[in-house]
């Protein structure tokens, strides 16, 4: 099985860490994963704010359609190339593109999905000594649809002391540009979702979506909250010491804030 | 022509309307309280139906039946209606139903007339433009009757009051009801002893009562009318003259239909198993109930969004406000800040489409775009995808501005690779900005940080990597 990763313009340009241990995940588990290097963005934030750009719809299908699968560590650009990209391509007329770009998104799976469906694990035999409370992100439960993947792979790292997010199913308040226009409610709701977090007693936070986790992060690092956010990749990448080849705890903890 | 109160013409864009209302501690609390309350009921009632998914999707068949052949249901309505002895008149637009009630009022010779609480008369301003001829309409609904005592506006499509309190309640019957008992406590069954007390005189007195209708029975000429206090069951039986005022989406084909939605509606609506009051008539019956019965088949702007491939899915709505209550955005701005008669998810993808986006272009982007509307509306309308769609034709329509110059330099950033890649090395950049910078960051940095930038991006890395890789093998 030919698989490709599809980082995320966000993870490829901020979040490095969070593709990294994607990378780590996959091979640990023995499944070799390529990086296209044409890859940009998969145009989500443009058509969010209104903006539909066809050309990055066909690029997504161009650079990744000779793959049998393709793992973004997104919930929310997962969700977008599975319902957005035929749209936009819809919308310009491109009928034969939005044919091409249904059939991609099929094999376009976001990692917990990959993980649990096509892996057929729940247990990466990460390992992870740390309290965390996980964000289950609006679009990777609704609009894809990932249910409790993440949580069951959570569940089965050692060492994890998982807790509960409060009103976990309430939006932090990102939503893309909405934060940018319409910075007052986006605060409020951002407040919110601080507070259970906070509430928690947690010192990681979890999400699918690095996007979000921005959002948060910024908001608790702003507050000085000392509670620092990971990618869910970030934690089943972890392994014990002297086990596997990589120390993620140690490692994400001097390269994310 | 005019859409009437479609839209509020004296309101601010969303933002400004939201930053006053998020900061607004006693509207915020009122709202949470009320929003928080009937979402748990609703997902109570809704549990309880093993069969709540396939409800859904009937429903959402047999509206999409309904709009794919409107012409031909709303021609059978009008026969079957007017063979029972109903008067179906057909208005264009909110000028043109106003007058067709209003003259229908005047013709009476009553000067008075009660209402039934109606999104539609709303929607077109009955009550003002009765005012202008000098008939004065009471709102009998509770929520109703503390708005217009209030000169207020609704903001909640199922409890138009849901902004008020019952302390700001008390204070508005003292003060504005006029025959409010003098020691009047803000206990809810007091407050509503006295509008009871209040509207009684109204109901035995009126002899014309203007009502809308939750649904219209294609095959036999109903109308229905779902509430729970019973003022409008007095309403819809005691006057001699009834109009209702009906969106022409509100059709179903039979009046078997109503198996689907009568226990769709009720548990999204109010979170109940049934309306405690179901008000169903038919034309005119001899000698009991109204003898001369209207109703306006009002269009204002439906044809419009029928028209719409993607935006069409929002004339299934049947107005229950599910998607108002377990909103994040609502929650925090309450309903007014729409500056809409449609607030709320459906506010926002309704209203543009009913008076064209260019009137109503901050709406569409009044959504964080999380799904839960769409997750909870019993009609299954993918408010999100609407949503995005008519954000798309907000851009279209909009004159060339700074956003657009900076999403199209994106955009032909992200079109090529060795841009892409020379822009990534941009981002230490950031650091500049990190606790704060010029707008449009500052909207950013306001509240948050923005995040450290990385020495490496993922591409440079995975290359790197490579040729280590590579180096190893040799
Ligand atoms: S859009 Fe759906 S959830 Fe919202 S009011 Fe209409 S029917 Fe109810």
């Amino acid at each position: 099985m030919r698989v490709a990763l599809f980082t995320t313009c966000l993870v490829d340009a901020l979040f490095p860490d969070a593709g990294q241990a994607t990378v780590q995940v996959l091979e640990h588990l023995g499944q070799p994963v390529e990086f296209p290097l044409e890859q940009t963005c998969c145009g989500q934030m443009h058509a969010n704010s209104g903006y539909f750009e066809v050309a990055l719809v066909r690029r997504y299908v161009e650079v990744f359609s000779s793959y049998d699968a393709v793992v973004v560590p997104s919930g929310s650009c997962a969700a977008s190339i599975h319902h957005q990209h035929p749209m936009i391509a819809r919308a310009a007329g491109e009928h034969w593109l939005a044919k091409r770009a249904e059939a991609i998104a099929t094999k376009t799976f976001e990692l917990s999905q990959f993980l649990v469906d096509v892996m057929g694990t729940d247990d990466v035999g990460a390992y992870f000594p740390h309290r965390v409370t996980y964000h289950p992100t609006c679009h990777s439960i609704r609009m894809l649809g990932v249910r409790d993947r993440p949580l069951r792979l959570l569940r089965k790292v050692r060492g994890i002391d998982l807790v509960e997010l409060p009103r976990w199913d309430q939006c932090c308040g990102f939503g893309g540009t909405f934060s940018i226009k319409n910075p007052d409610v986006s605060a409020a709701m951002l407040a919110d979702k601080m507070e259970a977090v906070i509430m928690t007693g947690a010192e990681v936070l979890c999400a699918g979506d690095r996007s979000c986790l921005m959002h948060i992060g910024g908001g608790l690092d702003r507050i000085r909250a000392g509670i620092r956010t990971l990618h869910l990749a970030e934690i089943l990448a972890s392994t014990e010491p002297g086990y596997g080849t990589n120390q993620l705890p140690t490692d994400t903890a001097e390269t994310t804030r | 022509m005019s859409a009437g109160e479609t839209i509020w013409v004296d309101n601010p864009p969303f933002p400004a309307n939201a930053k006053q209302a998020v900061n607004d501690a006693q509207l915020r609390r009122n709202i949470r309280n009320a929003t928080s309350t009937i979402r748990q009921r609703r997902a109570t009632m809704v549990e309880e139906l093993p069969d709540w998914q396939q409800l859904r999707t009937a429903g959402a068949a047999i509206k999409d039946e309904v709009l794919a052949h409107l012409d031909r249901y709303l021609e059978q309505f009008e026969q079957a209606a007017t063979q029972r002895g109903a008067h179906v008149h057909w208005a264009r637009d909110a000028d043109e139903a106003n007058c067709i009630v209003s003259s229908l009022v005047a013709a009476t010779g009553e000067r008075e007339v009660i209402k039934v609480k109606s999104m539609a008369t709303q929607e077109i301003g009955l009550v003002e433009a009765l005012a202008k001829r000098g008939i004065n309409a009471y709102e009998t609904d509770l929520a109703e009757l503390i708005v217009q005592l209030g000169h207020d506006r609704p903001s909640h499509i199922v409890v138009p009051a849901i902004h008020k309190n019952r302390r700001e309640i008390r204070e508005i019957f003292l003060r504005e009801m006029g025959d409010a008992p003098a020691d009047l406590s803000d206990d809810p069954h007091a407050l509503a002893e006295a509008a009871r007390r209040h509207l009684r005189r109204k109901f035995l007195q009126a002899k014309v009562a203007i009502s809308g209708a939750n649904f219209a029975i294609a095959e036999t000429g109903s109308l229905l009318v779902a509430e729970s206090e019973g003022n409008g069951r007095m309403c819809l039986t005691l006057p001699d003259t009834l109009i209702s005022v009906v969106g022409i989406e509100k059709l179903l084909p039979t009046f078997r239909d109503l198996e689907v939605f009568l226990q769709l509606l009720p548990r999204s609506s109010t979170g109940e198993r049934m309306n405690p009051y179901n008000s169903v008539w038919t034309g005119v019956t001899p000698g009991d109930g109204p003898q001369q019965v209207h109703i306006v088949l009002l269009d204002n702007g439906r044809t419009n969004v029928l028209r719409d491939q993607i935006g069409r899915q929002a004339l299934r709505c049947i107005r229950c406000a599910a998607c108002l209550n377990v909103c994040p955005v609502y929650e925090r701005t309450g309903g007014h800040a729409y500056g809409a008669t449609y607030p709320g998810p459906i506010g926002a993808v309704l209203t543009p489409q009913l008076v064209g986006v260019e009137h109503a272009a901050t709406l569409p982007f009044a959504s964080s775009l999380c799904g839960y509307c769409y997750e909870v509306c019993p009609v299954k309308i993918d408010i999100p995808t609407v949503l995005v769609k008519l954000r798309h034709d907000v851009v279209k329509a909009k004159q060339p501005s700074a956003e657009g110059a900076l999403f199209a330099a994106a955009g032909a950033v992200m079109r090529g690779r060795r841009r892409w890649t020379r822009a990534l090395r941009l981002a230490p950049l950031m650091r500049l900005f990190r606790h704060g910078g010029p707008p449009p960051i500052s909207r950013w940095t306001a509240v948050r940080d923005l995040p450290e930038p990385p020495r490496q991006s993922f591409r440079d890395w995975w290359v790197s990597r490579s040729v280590t890789k590579r180096g190893d093998q040799q």
